[in-house]
């Protein structure tokens, strides 16, 4: 469905890529994952660990964001509308 | 019918909106070729991106409280109205964006009859497929390590939304996106909790809430 159109196909033109362009992407993506990335004595890590961290990256991510939720849903809820917080938000949603 | 009557204005109209359509396109082409020199990812990190983010956010959760007034916002409604505001900052730019959205299409179609079931789908999201994970792939990492590192791509395309069905360096670099986008998320929404437990609030249940990390 929102296959239509790929970045992949515009750019690319061909479904191909090589392990160069793998190699490339699994790098940067190394970038992000802190378990690996001041890690900078062993350089030499596997695809499969990168991926590994990436998953559970992911996962701490969503978990936090989950968290992060319930927080603001109950911070929501205690906030009475002529209260300081409510003039923060108003002054938010005007921006 | 109409271009029968009228064949030449028509078609004359077609043809101007069609090239600029065109346009339209190679502006599209142009700027992700931008995007593709200085990388996607890298926006995540800015701090008017940030601000974009959050506000959105509080949009979005204004209208969460705008929607039920009687019954204080859930967590879960929360968290679909921070994802949705992240999907709306990346601008249906990359593929996660879009499924976030047409996700959310689904799934308020069906909302009120599938309440269970999407509370579930969220899960399978979220940290269930976990459980599933390591029983797999202790029995294929004795073998080879290609099928391992195969199950670690499936699993990774579980968890990056639209991504179930992609090739490997879509997922690869859907990933890297929706990573840098999930830390943004991450620092706008502690920020804002901060900004609404912080200074001056007195209320007690604020207080006991901890710190964020």
């Amino acid at each position: 469905m929102s296959s239509r159109r790929s970045r992949q196909s515009s750019s690319s033109g061909s479904s191909r890529i090589s392990d160069d362009q793998i190699i490339e992407l699994i790098s940067k993506l190394r970038q992000f994952l802190p378990e690996i990335r001041d890690n900078r004595r062993s350089n030499k890590v596997s695809a499969s660990k990168v991926l590994q961290e990436t998953c559970s990256y992911i996962r701490n991510l969503h978990r936090e964001v989950d968290d992060l939720s319930e927080r603001l849903s109950q911070l929501l809820s205690t906030i009475d509308a002529d209260s300081p917080e409510a003039a923060i938000i108003r002054s938010l949603i005007q921006q | 019918m109409m271009s029968s009557l009228v064949a030449n204005p028509v078609a004359s109209s077609d043809r101007s909106r069609d090239s600029r359509r065109k346009k339209k396109k190679k502006a599209q082409v142009q700027s992700r070729a931008q995007e593709s020199t200085q990388p996607s990812y890298a926006k995540w990190k800015s701090e008017s991106q940030q601000q974009i983010y959050s506000s959105k956010l509080v949009q979005a959760l204004s209208q969460v409280r705008l929607g039920d007034m009687a019954a204080p916002p859930r967590g879960r409604a929360v968290r679909e109205a921070a994802d949705r505001a992240l999907a709306y900052a990346a601008k249906g730019r990359t593929r996660w964006s879009r499924a976030i959205l047409t996700n959310r299409i689904k799934l308020s179609r069906f909302r009120k009859q599938r309440r269970q079931r999407s509370a579930s789908a969220m899960a399978a999201l979220t940290g269930s497929s976990r459980s599933k994970k390591p029983r797999v792939s202790v029995h294929r990492l004795k073998g080879k390590s290609l099928p391992a590192v195969q199950k670690k791509v499936k699993v990774l395309g579980r968890l990056v939304p639209g991504c179930r069905k992609e090739p490997l360096p879509v997922i690869l670099d859907e990933a890297t996106d929706y990573i840098a986008a999930l830390e943004m998320q991450v620092r706008a929404m502690s920020a804002l909790a901060r900004l609404l437990s912080g200074d001056g609030s007195s209320s007690s249940s604020v207080s006991e809430l901890p710190p964020s990390g």
